[in-house]
């Protein structure tokens, strides 16, 4: 009886054990910590180890990572961190858990303003937040973020919580354009005119749209994308059929901008394959997989949209550098909460 | 075997063995370092929250602590109400009444507990959604063609809440009470019965407080898991105080103010807790438990009205909480199989049912010592030690998580430098780099539910046979081996079996915890929903409910629910 139990025993351990592949350090090899799901990211790792043969190893992070790297410290495995949203690519440069880069080709690659001037992070593609507007129910064809907050659009908006990252990113620009008072009192106007509790993601919303429940929604750019294409979920090309894309301010500073991005972690053990995976991320070849792929603005200077991302018409992206984003969100997140955003449009 | 000659040498093996057990047994040493182990992520969490300032929290109390607190009570009131209903109305059923489809009751009921909460959240979004089956036939049959025409209740709000997390969670309480009454004599329910009373009154006023104990075991697992969700309340817009952890850590860059305010919901579930200890203060169980075999109770047979009522009564449950997951994922899944061809799918299968049985196995263990250690230490410090040691369900799982990956990975980089500085070796990340990790995390975070299933099975055989045994010459070990433990056998597979479905179905910690290739289905199923969008991996889903099924089938022979007596 004992001797069945310690055969048990030992064969789960050696499972356990065998399960635990550690980290290879050997000169083939790069690991990447990514925010940035599989589907997106897949096709490009394919491509870099076709071409290079070094292989990659990821592991998706859904929270936590800032607080992963510097638990690990000296031993962590991370090579290349992959993440969407400024806020996060500047928290890890903040807390020194990337490591400052000045490398020729990426700075070639990457513009100055969708980068840190010290090389610890760099971005890949940006995304537009638009507004998706019912293409029966609402005539304008320009509208402006401040016109969220305009009384004639009473419960008629939807959004995804005023705490998601991609949220909290407008309202942090909208704290730097017009200060943390008048912000406020627009998040408050834009609140009063929701057609329900936030909730959702950004596809919900459009989904929102499609049912009548609201006539405006505001998501990212790359989900219309999505949308349109879903094989799977034809339901889904109803939705985006029933909206259409307005790029908001067009007529003055443009559209509220994030980006995805690249950093390479400070403790790298594989630092020459991180380096080539970044370059490659940053290649015209990858930047057009982005695009075709993924729907999002290749950020490499000569590499062109989608043509379906170009055919919801030209996005004018807001200078505001996103430095500046990063720093007012803490504020903006705050904002939520006090003026309890997720609340709804009765509280 | 040359058992002749080994005698005197076996023994004295076993002299030296249960002399070592005696001790391992006279556990305070044992005990006091397990629960360290189980307390010490709180512990450092606790470390953290005092690291920061309270400017979070300020911030927090003056703007969105007042509605959450309120939303957050209004969540564990209702989910506390209902799995207490559900759960105790269709045990007493199914223990009492004979009616068609019974047998088949005994066990779908349990069926929900396979789902997790953010699926069960998914998927009553999508078959409620105004594409979903519901509203597309209220549409036709109303001839309406846009949402504003017509009313219809909304999911994602607080009540929908409730009925999403109610829906899986009721099936602690019928496990917990369907246990109870299967060593209950029909003797007090006749003897109300032969006074005149109705089955219902018969319900209210005898078995609801008979089963007291129980259903307040089951509401408080139902409670602690409903007040550490994530997924279900980030996915259905209901902010909880749960959520604001998230912003103040995530938004505002501020672990400490997250880890503050968890400290808080721990002692919020420290206090259910209390309450269920006192409620259970200075009363008896365990005789209850010896008419068991020789007068089993006598299901009475219900027919008409009576019989279709008990067949509702139990089958909405198992139809909701089991029946929409599962119709809305297998109609996901059927335009995707596809994918079922792909190995990672079955290593995935594989690497969660490994690593679930491993933290069972400990889990049920560890609960033992537990629970023994409070039957023959009930000292106020024992007491606090081993209820501190299983607070760890009551915490978000991403943040107990950090708490164990801050302090493992600080232990394993102190090893690296030692190491580094006098041998010149790294030995890398030697626990954070392995699945150990995870298999800890999900010890420490359902450790509840092994110690208390155990704790209660303990409680229900009578101190009485310890001494009988006792004053027969047995020393402590033996007395354990020979006599405790058989009787308990069926509470350590419950417990084991428990903690297995939950471990199945955990998401947020071994998102965090995982190295470089483990990949279970929970974390499998969160890679591949693209972009949020949780079709894309219903196979997976699917996988989980299906895997989760498993432990749930056996534990029903365990839990004596599987009526062998049919």
């Amino acid at each position: 009886m004992f001797r069945i139990k310690n055969c048990v025993a030992s064969v789960f351990s050696i499972a356990v054990m065998s399960m635990a592949t550690i980290p290879v350090l050997a000169a083939d090899k790069v690991n990447v910590y990514s925010y940035r799901q599989p589907e997106l990211i897949k096709p490009l790792l394919e491509e870099f180890t076709a071409s290079t043969g070094i292989e990659t190893e990821v592991l998706f992070l859904k929270k936590g990572m800032i607080e992963k790297l510097e638990a690990e410290g000296i031993n962590s495995p991370a090579d290349v961190i992959l993440t969407t949203d400024i806020g996060r690519l500047s928290g890890i440069a903040a807390n020194e858990l990337s490591q400052p880069l000045a490398n020729t080709t990426l700075q070639e690659n990457i513009p100055a303003q969708y980068r840190d001037p010290k090389g610890y992070w760099f971005g890949l593609t940006m995304r537009g937040r638009v507004i998706y507007a019912s293409k029966d129910r609402v005539e304008q064809n320009t509208i402006t973020y401040e016109e969220l907050a305009d009384p004639k659009w009473k419960g008629k908006i939807c959004t995804r919580s005023g705490q998601h990252a991609y949220n909290v990113a407008l309202f942090a620009s909208m704290i730097a354009h017009h200060g943390h008072e008048k912000a406020q009192e627009w998040l408050e106007g834009v609140k009063q005119n929701l057609a329900r509790k936030p909730n959702g993601n950004d596809r919900a919303q459009a989904k929102g749209v499609y049912s009548g429940e609201c006539d405006l929604g505001l998501g990212n750019t790359y989900y219309v994308g999505k949308m349109q294409t879903n094989e799977k979920e034809p339901e889904q090309q109803d939705w985006a059929k029933s909206i259409k894309v307005l790029f908001p301010n067009n007529e003055d500073r443009g559209a509220h901008v994030n980006i995805s991005g690249m950093a390479l972690a400070k403790h790298s053990p594989n630092r020459e394959n991180a380096i080539k995976l970044m370059e490659y991320l940053s290649s015209g070849e990858a930047q057009e997989i982005y695009a075709e792929v993924v729907y999002e603005y290749p950020l490499k200077e000569g590499t062109k949209p989608s043509d379906l991302v170009n055919s919801w018409g030209e996005i004018k992206p807001d200078t505001l550098p996103l430095e500046t984003i990063a720093k007012h969100r803490k504020d903006a997140s705050r904002m939520v909460d006090t003026v309890g955003y997720d609340d709804g449009p009765q509280s | 075997m040359q058992l002749d000659n080994t005698t005197n040498e076996f023994e004295r093996g076993k002299s030296q063995l249960s002399a070592f057990f005696s001790f391992l047994f006279s556990y305070k040493t044992a005990v006091i370092l397990l629960a360290a182990l189980m307390v010490l992520p709180i512990a450092f969490l606790v470390f953290v929250a005092a690291s920061g300032d309270f400017e979070s929290i300020g911030h927090l109390a003056r703007t969105v602590v007042p509605q959450s607190s309120l939303t957050t009570l209004e969540i564990l009131l209702g989910v506390g109400v209902m799995v207490a209903l559900v759960g105790t109305f269709s045990a007493w059923l199914v223990s009492f009444y004979d009616f068609p489809g019974r047998s088949i009751f005994s066990w779908a009921l349990m069926l929900p507990m396979a789902v997790p909460t953010y699926i069960s959240a998914y998927t009553f979004v999508e078959f409620f959604s105004y594409t979903g089956p519901l509203q597309t036939l209220v549409r036709h049959a109303g001839e309406f063609s846009s949402a504003r025409d017509y009313w219809f209740p909304d999911i994602r709000s607080v009540s929908g809440t409730i009925l999403v997390m109610g829906i899986v969670l009721y099936p602690y309480v019928y496990l917990s009470t369907r246990a109870l009454f299967q060593y209950q004599s029909s003797k007090v329910i006749d003897c109300a019965r032969s006074l005149g009373a109705g089955r219902m009154r018969v319900f209210a006023q005898v078995i609801l407080p008979m089963a007291r104990p129980a259903i307040v075991l089951g509401v408080a697992l139902a409670l602690m898991e409903t007040i550490n969700d994530i997924g279900a309340v980030e996915y259905l817009g209901t902010r909880t105080l749960t959520f604001s952890i998230f912003s103040v850590w995530l938004n505002q860059n501020d672990l400490a103010g997250a880890a503050q305010l968890s400290l808080v919901l721990l002692l919020v579930v420290a206090g259910l807790l209390m309450l269920e200890r006192i409620s259970r203060r200075n009363r008896q169980f365990h005789d209850l438990r010896t008419e068991r075999a020789d007068q089993p109770v006598e299901r009475i047979r219900l027919t008409g009205k009576p019989a279709w009522f008990a067949v509702i009564g139990c089958s909405l449950p198992v139809a909701m909480g089991f029946g929409i997951p599962m119709t809305v994922l297998v109609n996901y899944a059927a335009r995707r199989l596809s994918e079922s061809l792909n190995p990672e799918l079955y290593k995935a299968l594989f690497t969660s049912l490994v690593l679930a049985g491993f933290a069972a196995l400990v889990a049920a263990l560890i609960g033992l010592m537990f629970a023994y250690a409070l039957r023959k230490d009930k000292s106020h410090a024992m007491v606090t030690l081993v209820r501190f040691a299983s607070t760890g369900y009551a915490m978000p799982g991403t943040i107990l998580a950090l708490g164990i990956f801050l302090s493992l990975a600080m232990f394993d980089n102190y090893i690296d430098g030692m190491f580094r500085h006098y041998l010149g070796i790294s030995t890398g990340l030697l626990i954070t780099g392995s699945g150990a990790t995870i298999i800890y995390a999900y010890v420490v975070r359902f450790m509840v539910m092994a110690e208390g299933t155990l704790d209660a099975g303990l409680s229900r055989i009578s101190p009485s046979i310890d001494m009988a045994a006792r004053s027969l010459g047995r020393n402590q070990l033996r007395t354990f081996m020979s006599v405790l433990l058989p009787n308990l056998r069926p509470a350590i597979a419950v417990a084991a079996l428990l903690v297995m479905v939950e471990s199945i179905k955990e998401l947020s910690a071994t998102i965090m915890l995982r190295p470089f290739g483990i990949q279970t289905l929970s974390t499998h199923v969160y890679d591949y929903a693209s972009q949020a969008l949780i079709e894309d991996a219903a196979l997976g889903c699917l996988l989980i409910v299906v895997a989760g099924t498993i432990p749930v089938i056996v534990l029903l022979k365990y839990s004596g629910i599987g009526d062998v007596r049919n």
